[in-house]
């Protein structure tokens, strides 16, 4: 019952983040609504029993993703004023559309066993959602573990190089203003 | 039902004993400081000036709080009080002194016991760089705006460096737990020495640093340099609001100094003997006489050391604490997996 309760409260929460986000107006706000939504997430995770993961989601997200959000967005005029005209004429029915398309699609999936995964390993242990992420993680998904991270040490080797041998002007003009 | 009512009654306990120790802290710091620059400092409220805190808390409620024109409200009065939850949070989660049994039950002295309290404690600490970014956006004016830049700047980098050097702690603990981490200094070397985690001596000395960084306080003060943006992201904060941040500053100041001690001074471990009052009350003495030796390493700090530029600052953080930390994360891998699965040629 708690457990319904908190839920109802944490999911409200959540949508309104949401819809703050899409609808507010500054684009620091529309970060604000999101960073809310992820915390609420967060806490749906503890409802959940998986702490590791609740921690890592405001860690990640909350804590880095949404700080660089943040400072990107203030490093780059929040004041200007956003085109907000509309240039597709059809696209609020589009959206209403495409949204009950995408409710569908979820409620129809989250009645499929795929999704909601297998109840057959029983409830998590609580004292080991690190020990459980770790042995998936290094254990049964070695593999695919370390191709994402290949790739994306190769994506932060190849944002360095574009960022220091990108176009040789640039790098000129800099050198020449050096003092 | 009963635990409901241990868990209010901790947190009542937990909340007033953060407030007071603030208190006493901001009265300490000022006289300290004021020692190490010949004078004398607060003397006249109550006993030693120990009421000065208190008799500014109450100047700062009464006064009124200025709203400027060109401030962004919402945000600009969420700001406070996004500095003040994620700091208070953090001492949820901090052992101050040995379980203690009554009537057959345990009870710890904590509020509760994560198992994932490292990474909540690092989770909750980036939470706090919303509110500098937030404040200082939010106040529409340009001082502030440069002390909030300054400060996502400088807590995301040493917010890495924080993290890397607890690993080496989580490794050869092996537990996230803050209870378990205490638990397990509680050892002996040669039977005297107490196996407190000093003995991964470039952690302590990368995190104690970070630390600094991560209060914002001297020599890593650039979020507030009066000298160069009047007061950084509080500028336009009056009144009340402005006493958040500050009570916000000085909590920080000793969750940071209490993990210090949890993660390498042994928490609450000491040598305990006697009836049973006195071995409950011994560790929770332990515990804060630590501490205040690291909240008065900061004062010592402040003022000792003159602030560092912008660009040390960086260099520093990301050229030299971050390779450091992690080389040494390498070493005490090894170390730990010789420990653990003997040498490889054995």
């Amino acid at each position: 019952m708690t457990e319904v309760v908190l839920f109802v409260i944490f999911a409200a929460v959540a949508l309104t983040g949401a819809v703050v986000m899409v609808t507010a107006k500054n684009p620091v706000y529309s970060a604000m609504g999101l960073l809310t939504t992820m915390f609420t997430m967060a806490l749906f995770y503890i409802l959940l029993d998986a702490h590791f993961l609740a921690v890592v989601q405001i860690l990640v997200y909350a804590g880095a993703v949404m700080t660089l959000f943040l400072f990107v967005i203030m490093m780059i005029g929040v004041d200007k004023k956003e085109d907000t005209a509309e240039t597709i004429p059809f696209q609020r029915g589009l959206t209403v559309v495409v949204g009950a398309g995408l409710a569908a699609v979820v409620i129809m999936a989250g009645r499929q066993a795929w999704v909601t995964g297998s109840t057959a390993f029983g409830a998590p242990d609580l004292n080991g959602t690190i020990e459980t992420v770790s042995d998936a993680l290094f254990g049964t998904w070695t593999v695919a573990f370390l191709s994402t991270v290949f790739l994306l040490t190769i994506a932060a080797v190849g944002t360095v190089a574009l960022a220091m041998f990108g176009t040789p002007q640039l790098r000129d003009t800099k050198s020449e203003e050096a003092p | 039902m009963e635990d409901f009512i241990v868990a209010a009654v901790k947190t009542v306990i937990a909340f007033a004993l953060l407030f007071t120790v603030v208190l006493l802290l901001v009265w300490i710091e000022r006289r300290i400081v004021a020692f190490m620059q010949n004078r004398l400092g607060p003397t006249r409220a109550g006993p030693l000036g120990i009421l000065q805190t208190l008799a500014d808390g109450m100047k700062l409620l009464f006064k009124e709080s200025m709203t400027p024109d060109r401030v962004e409200v919402w945000l600009y009065l969420a700001a406070p009080i996004m500095a003040l939850v994620p700091a208070v949070l953090i001492f949820l989660v901090v052992p101050i002194g040995a379980p203690i049994t009554i009537g057959g039950t345990e009870y710890t002295l904590q509020v509760t016991d994560l198992n994932v309290g490292v990474l909540y404690v690092l989770a909750m600490s980036s939470m706090a760089v919303y509110a500098i970014a937030l404040a200082g956006w939010s106040s529409g004016s340009k001082y502030p705006l440069l002390g909030s830049v300054r400060s996502a700047a400088q807590m995301i980098s040493y917010e890495a460096a924080m993290g890397l050097a607890l690993v080496p702690v989580i490794m050869f603990n092996g537990t996230t737990s803050l209870a378990g981490i205490v638990e397990a200094q509680g050892a002996t070397y040669f039977g005297f020495l107490p196996a407190w985690n000093i003995v991964l001596l470039p952690s302590f000395v990368v995190f104690v640093i970070a630390m600094f960084a991560e209060t914002n306080r001297a020599p890593f003060d650039l979020v507030e340099a009066e000298q160069e943006i009047v007061g950084g992201f509080h500028t336009e904060y009056s009144g009340f609001r402005f006493a958040l941040f500050f009570l916000a500053e000085y909590i920080n100041l000793f969750n940071m100094s209490a993990l210090t001690v949890v993660f390498f001074l042994g928490g609450w471990q000491g040598p305990v003997f006697g009836p049973t009052v006195l071995q409950w009350i011994l560790p929770v003495i332990y515990f804060f006489a630590k501490t205040f030796a690291i909240v008065f390493l900061f004062i010592w700090v402040r003022g000792t050391l003159p602030r560092m530029r912008y660009d040390q600052l960086m260099g520093f953080g990301w050229k030299r604490l971050i390779p450091v930390s992690l080389a040494w994360i390498i070493l005490a891998m090894i170390a730990v997996g010789i420990r653990r699965f003997g040498l490889p040629w054995a």
